[in-house]
């Protein structure tokens, strides 16, 4: 009864995508640059604060492009994880009455925070040429670790997303759990300020693996990774933790899924 | 019974039971804090071990009154509900949406539209552009193909939603009340072009309140009643049937009245009301359904404590798409009554009732002389039906009309 044509819902993921996307800068003059503005205005006020007042990122050779990359990063997961935390609840007339995967519905929010992603690296990778950084061998490295991101932003998403459904209160501990996790991830600050133990935990986050990875294979290798802080066993923890994140959100969202029609 | 391959839809004694908790927990903070109550709920027998067959090609209709349970069915049928028990075989590709232009966004244009809403149905981009312009050219909406789907009237948003409907090209159609939307133009055009899907060999099965609807189109129906098939066959039978219930229904209510109101259904607390209508042919004779050209005389009873001077008598009757045919009252008639006091009643009668076959809604209302004080008012409470022998008919009413050259 429910066969699935992976090809014919592949192409409602793009058409659900292409819709969020279009209706998001619809009415807006300036459209796509918005969600550009966002990111660049954090980065110029933390640059100011940060790099300036308070000298953090002295001892990082480009400082201003390795703390642009980690803050369109974190937007992404950002946008993603909210966007997804609602993404079954706001489509309650639609599930009520047509039936296809749900699961559709999450991974499009994630997938169309990933055009602006994309579009922001462009950013980065502009600033990049200004800053006479030059690409490494390393850095084809980012699309796997894209990749990686993906997946463990499309767990968080799907577990978000299932729970919303029951608990109108994700909403806000997620609210608050992003902001520990903001300053959580070594974003801001170099992982050389942090003392050596408490250091090692922050790197056991994905989060922090992902981006500090990023920066070490597009901008420099003069930053903290999982490598130069975690030994073996530790170090494969962020790695597979994304896995492990996609594969329970996977299954407490088709347990929960067959529901969702009665409980909106 | 019908061979294996000729079966499109197989139900095998399903059941949904929905519960409904009492404290719905909607916060964390609720749930955690009643996690170790006793979990208290209403158990809400949506269906009760429904088994039926729809074979290929067939026209199938659901009917029964708001509750029964159909469109509980049609959703599991769909797959948007899964069933407490029993199951549901299909054999065929089938149209997971109930209702027309499900999904379209009112922000985007019709052709943004057209494709947002085919891929929601279930098909690929590709197979949207080789129907796209079949599918302007039904909803005869190629002039605004590019205008954002808000501005159109809700004429036009139903014919694109239906284009799309039948260029998605499902083998099985399900629709719950499709026809609620559009004017009567287009329901016959819809209907029409369920028609040719049978002629196709696709399934079709539609819910609806309207037995009209499915007295004329359908090949089968079923009638539901609190979640459980009372009859299943000819559409004829089933459409009377649901009458029939319909009406015990209401006399069963009448009676529950009089037994509370000891002893004769009237409310003590009002001064004035009717009480009840009832349907006699010319032999005095109670009947529900009448042929075309029979008197029908409908015996107004009513009640009032004090004594109303000069009191006006009115009926309506409408059909059952809300047309209103006639509406005379004692007062235009000429028919005056000096006075109502106590129990009595007043006969409205319909001399050589000129209906077509259907079923007709009286309301009866009692006023004062000038119409200003409604001392009892029940809107369309009361059914008749008309079963006529006629072959070929046209219309509503059978007018006394001729020919001349």
């Amino acid at each position: 009864m429910k066969k699935i044509n992976s090809l014919q819902y592949y192409g409602l993921v793009r058409e659900l995508t292409l819709t969020d996307f279009k209706l998001k800068y619809k009415a807006s003059f300036f459209g796509y640059l918005w969600s550009l503005a966002k990111p660049l205005m954090l980065f110029g006020v933390l640059l100011v604060v940060f790099s300036k007042f308070l000298k953090l990122g002295g001892s990082i050779p480009d400082y201003p492009v390795y703390l642009l990359l980690g803050i369109v990063l974190w937007t992404f997961f950002i946008e993603a994880t909210f966007s997804s935390l609602t993404s079954i609840v706001s489509k309650g007339d639609l599930i009520r009455k047509v039936y296809f995967p749900r699961i559709i519905l999450t991974i499009s929010a994630s997938v169309t925070a990933s055009i602006t992603l994309l579009l922001n690296i462009v950013v980065v990778l502009i600033f990049m040429f200004f800053s006479k950084i030059s690409l490494t061998v390393t850095a084809p490295l980012i699309l796997a670790l894209m990749i990686e991101f993906f997946i463990l932003t499309a767990g968080v998403s799907l577990i978000l997303a299932s729970l919303f459904v029951r608990f109108r209160d994700i909403a806000h501990i997620w609210e608050v759990a992003a902001q520990v996790l903001f300053y959580a991830t070594p974003i801001l600050y170099p992982l050389s300020l942090v003392p050596e133990s408490l250091g090692q935990i922050i790197m056991l986050n994905p989060l922090a693996q992902i981006i500090q990875d990023s920066r070490y294979v597009l901008i420099t290798n003069e930053t903290g990774t999982v490598f130069n802080t975690l030994s073996f066993p530790l170090n494969v923890v962020p790695y597979a933790l994304p896995f492990v994140i996609f594969a329970a959100g996977y299954w407490i969202f088709q347990k929960e899924a067959s529901k969702f029609a009665e409980e909106i | 019974m019908a061979r294996e391959g000729d079966i499109a839809i197989r139900v095998d004694n399903l059941s949904k039971r929905f519960r409904i908790p009492h404290e719905k927990h909607a916060t964390l903070k609720a749930a955690a804090l009643h996690l170790f109550d006793q979990k208290s709920y209403t158990e809400f027998q949506a269906l009760d071990d429904v088994s039926f067959e729809v074979r290929k090609g067939e026209f199938f209709g659901i009917i029964g009154r708001n509750g029964c349970g159909k469109s509980t069915l049609l959703k599991i049928i769909a797959g948007i509900y899964v069933p407490t028990g029993g199951r549901v075989k299909i054999d065929g590709r089938i149209s997971p949406f109930l209702e027309l232009g499900v999904g379209f966004n009112p922000e985007l244009t019709a052709r943004e539209n057209i494709f947002l809403g085919g891929s929601i149905l279930g098909l690929t981009r590709r197979a949207i552009e080789e129907k796209f312009d079949r599918i302007v050219e039904f909803s005869e909406l190629a002039d605004f193909i590019d205008m954002k789907f808000k501005n159109f009237s809700s004429g036009m948003q139903v014919r694109l939603a239906f284009a799309l409907a039948i260029y998605a090209h499902a083998e099985i159609l399900l629709m719950d009340e499709v026809l609620a939307v559009g004017d009567s133009n287009f329901q016959s055009k819809c209907l029409e072009e369920f028609n040719n899907y049978r002629e196709e060999g696709k399934t079709v099965i539609l819910v609806t309140h309207d037995i009209s609807v499915v007295q004329r189109y359908c090949d089968r129906a079923m009638l539901l009643r609190d979640g459980k098939i009372v009859k299943m066959g000819d559409p004829e039978e089933i459409g009377n049937e649901y009458i029939l219930q319909n009406m015990s229904d209401e006399e069963k209510r009448i009676a529950e009245a009089k037994k509370d109101g000891a002893g004769d259904g009237i409310d003590r607390k009002r001064d004035v009301a009717i009480t009840n209508v009832e349907f006699l042919d010319e032999k005095g004779q109670e009947r529900s359904v009448f042929g075309t050209g029979e008197d029908i005389i409908a015996r107004i009873h009513y009640f009032s404590r004090q004594t109303i001077e000069k009191p006006v008598f009115g009926v309506a009757i409408h059909t059952q798409d809300n047309i209103h045919i006639s509406g005379p009252n004692t007062r235009t008639s000429n028919f005056d009554i000096p006075e109502i006091q106590g129990e009595g009643y007043v006969d409205f009668i319909i001399r050589k009732a000129p209906f077509f076959t259907g079923t007709f809604n009286l309301t009866v209302a009692l006023f004062d002389w000038n119409l200003v004080i409604p001392y009892s008012f029940q809107e369309q409470k009361y059914v008749f039906r008309i079963k006529s022998a006629e072959a070929n008919q046209y219309g509503v009413v059978k007018l006394d009309t001729g020919w001349k050259r």
